[in-house]
């Protein structure tokens, strides 16, 4: 029998449900074993019925509800909570779900900070009020879906490998446990360290690593860090490379910002990346600013408006 | 008070997005309104930010299409530093472009809108879906996904990351291609020619004729076009001057650097969207249905209503059959479709000239760049519409002030008339059924937004 799921996506850009859709002809074989009973990217089920004259929102109980996107306003809030209620396995799909993502930058700043710039832009005739006729009120913050209901399994990447999503979903229809790489990105790095450097300073991305020629293979090339380049991968968690391993950053030659949020899911990017540097003697002075840092990772409270002088 | 009835949410589309109809007591529409509920806030959040960043962080606008918002972003960076690409660095820019419009295209045709044209508007909704059209056209639909998947894996191959990509940098490109993954390329993008090829001639032998009536009538209203054609007219999706038409199909064209004395966004109490509209025309913003003021379109149609020509032989001769048929500027809205697949066999013969080129395997793709204080429009094509991002930096090259028009963004006045357009021709006496609320959903989903 096909397994039911759900399928939300809340503050959310779409890229991991595309990531889904990327397992190429795996994809077929997925949906030949799961029956989605919601999913409003895919079909079309309502939240009000389908004459839309319900009251209250609906959505079907499902053994497995996916989900996108962290909790931003309080129509994503309500899905989320009537999700944990239908769906006997909430999985928390990509960094915005497991830690804010990059729509979390925005907990930096206060609700009517970020309005008054985005309706206040040089394109925008500024409006009397900010829109509030039908539209879901914003909450405080833009949260991981652990800060409001329970989770079940954590899928984070930026988007998530399209390989590690259909392991999951496999293991999921079958029942067993899921097995994802843990440890660092720096673990499935390939380039070559040699210890501590003779680096003092950082320098921005403005320039690319070196390397001896354009076919170098990424073996050969020295790791970024070592190049004296900000690399967040010593705090960032393994995976993005997929079954291929190695790091999708590092095959582009350019430095891992952290997509997949913290090693262990409390952890702290900055923090843990700022202790890095300092430890090997590394002036942390030279980096233009240290938010950046957390720019996955923004939820639980990690990133907060600065307080009023 | 009559009903009121809510989609919600609108399905099969890439956002976020419910619409509300008010009928009156006669059972008729009163009102109408779209609700776009999303509001992340990147014009904000990026402030402070150094700005080679901001190419990686703006891509997760979209998930769809990152690609755009990544060049757009590189470009606004390249300003500001006021640094230009090498030639090859460029050229795989565009190349990147090209691929990643032609899998969209097939995705948004088969997965998200082949549904209600192949299962039909009326069939239940069970089985009006992708996992649907799939069962009933299951060696299609292995195609379909192989074909997709390869260009993707391209992107992959090359860039490290399709989706929310990062080997667009500041004055140029990451990597440079080799001769072996050029011919790869090469082959792969001539295969994805010939199945844009057969899915243009599929739809126009076995889709589009059974639904001539529904075109000419769903959703439809008449309004101006935007999009972005080169020194000679033709349609191009990476670089030139933006292309401003009015319903009757005079236009202007501009600098992009100058988009804000051309167009202007208007805000709505019931939208989180903010509504563009062309400040140029002098005649305010109104989506009253029977006097629209300021509202023009973006996306397939307007580009290829806005276009002389296309700049390939296949899309030029695509584009006279379909001018033939519907004129200049086309204003059916349904025919976002056929556009979208004219502009499918373009972006797949784009990049194989671009492949074919002599520049591409270049080892010089990145230009040396020191941070600085400016100001930079970038500027290109996105498959929902023409996307500006537009930075500020001080002298240290952070980011003071961001402005974005994403290319979606331009549609919200005119989804919300299609839908209202919908509406009205199809609801009448209160009569109401799944059909004809998935018929106004059309209205919307042709619009890809």
């Amino acid at each position: 029998m096909a397994v039911k799921v759900v399928q939300e996506w809340l503050n959310s850009c779409s890229g991991c449900e595309i990531s889904i859709v990327d397992m190429g002809e795996r994809l077929l074989d997925v949906l030949a074993l799961v029956e989605f009973v919601h999913s409003p990217v895919l079909m079309d089920h309502k939240y009000f019925g389908q004459l839309g004259d319900g009251k209250h929102l609906e959505i079907p109980e499902a053994a497995v509800g996916i989900v996108s996107g962290g909790v931003r306003n309080e129509e994503h809030l309500e899905i989320i909570r009537l999700m944990r209620q239908k769906c006997q396995i909430i999985v928390a799909l990509g960094t915005c779900a497991t830690h804010g993502g990059i729509p979390a930058l925005s907990n930096s700043y206060s609700n009517q900070e970020t309005l008054e710039r985005y309706y206040g832009t040089e394109s925008t005739d500024r409006p009397e009020e900010f829109p509030n006729q039908g539209v879901p009120t914003l909450l405080d913050a833009c949260s991981a879906l652990d800060e409001q209901v329970k989770v079940d399994v954590y899928l984070p990447g930026c988007p998530p490998h399209p390989d590690h999503v259909f392991a999951a979903l496999v293991a999921l229809v079958e029942g067993k446990p899921l097995d994802l790489p843990g440890r660092s990105v720096c673990d499935h790095c390939p380039t070559v360290r040699e210890g501590k450097g003779q680096v003092k300073q950082l320098r921005r991305f403005l320039q690319p690593p070196y390397q001896q020629s354009p076919d170098e293979p990424l073996d050969k090339m020295r790791c970024i860090l070592e190049q004296g380049m900000l690399c967040m991968g010593p705090v960032t968690r393994a995976g993005c490379g997929g079954d291929g391993i190695t790091p999708r950053c590092l095959t582009a030659r350019v430095p891992c910002r952290g997509c997949y949020g913290p090693v262990k899911q409390d952890g702290n990017q900055r923090l843990d990346m700022l202790n890095a540097l300092a430890s090997n003697g590394i002036d942390v002075g030279s980096l233009p600013e240290t938010v950046s840092m957390l720019r996955f990772a923004g939820a639980h409270r990690m990133l907060r408006p600065a307080r009023k002088a | 008070m009559g009903q009121l009835i809510n989609i919600q949410p609108v399905t099969r589309i890439e956002g976020h997005a419910s619409i509300a109809i008010q009928l009156d007591d006669r059972g008729e529409v009163q009102d109408s309104r779209v609700h776009f509920m999303s509001l992340r806030g990147f014009e904000k959040f990026v402030e402070g930010k150094p700005a080679e960043e901001l190419p990686r962080i703006v891509n997760r606008i979209c998930g769809i299409c990152p690609w755009q918002h990544h060049l757009a972003s590189n470009k606004a960076v390249d300003r500001c530093f006021g640094v230009t690409p090498p030639p090859a660095g460029r050229k795989l820019r565009e190349l990147m472009q090209a691929i990643s419009h032609s899998e969209d295209k097939i995705l948004h045709f088969y997965f998200l809108a082949a549904p209600d044209f192949v299962m039909g508007p009326d069939s239940d909704y069970g089985v009006r879906n992708v996992i649907g059209v799939a069962k009933a056209h299951p060696e299609l639909a292995r195609r379909v996904v192989r074909m997709r998947y390869a260009t993707k894996m391209i992107l992959e191959k090359f860039a490290g990351k399709a989706i929310h990509p990062h080997a667009g940098v500041v004055g140029g490109f990451s990597r440079v291609l080799l001769e072996e993954d050029r011919r790869e390329f090469l082959g792969k993008m001539k295969e994805m020619l010939e199945f844009a090829l057969f899915t243009i001639d599929f739809a126009k032998t076995q889709v589009f004729p059974k639904y001539l009536d529904a075109v000419a009538s769903l959703g439809v209203i008449n309004t101006g076009f935007i999009g972005t054609v080169d020194d000679h007219g033709a349609l191009n999706l990476y670089d030139g001057k933006i292309r401003l038409m009015k319903p009757d199909g005079s236009f202007v064209d501009f600098d992009p650097q100058d988009y804000l004395d051309y167009l202007g966004e208007h805000v709505e109490p019931h939208s989180y969207g903010k509504f563009p509209y062309a400040r140029c025309w002098n005649e305010g913003f109104s989506l009253d249905p029977l006097q629209p003021r300021g509202i023009y379109r973006a996306n397939t149609l307007a580009r290829i209503n806005v276009a002389d020509k296309m700049a390939t032989p296949r899309a030029q001769a695509e584009l006279e059959e379909f001018r033939e048929k519907f004129g200049r500027p086309a204003q059916f809205t349904l025919l976002h479709h056929w556009a979208r697949l004219i502009e499918e066999v373009y972006a797949c013969e784009h990049a194989i000239e671009l492949l074919e080129g002599p520049e591409i395997t270049d080892p010089n793709v990145r230009a040396k760049v020191e941070p600085k204080a400016g100001r930079g429009v970038g500027c290109l094509e996105a498959p929902r519409g023409t996307l500006i991002h537009d930075y500020t930096t001080d002298s240290a090259g952070m980011v003071t002030k961001a402005n974005m028009i994403v290319g979606t963004t331009h549609n919200l006045g005119p989804i919300s008339l299609s839908v209202n357009q919908a509406a009205r021709t199809l609801i009448q006496r209160g009569v109401v059924d799944e059909t004809i609320l998935n018929k106004i959903e059309m209205a919307v989903r042709a619009y890809d937004p």
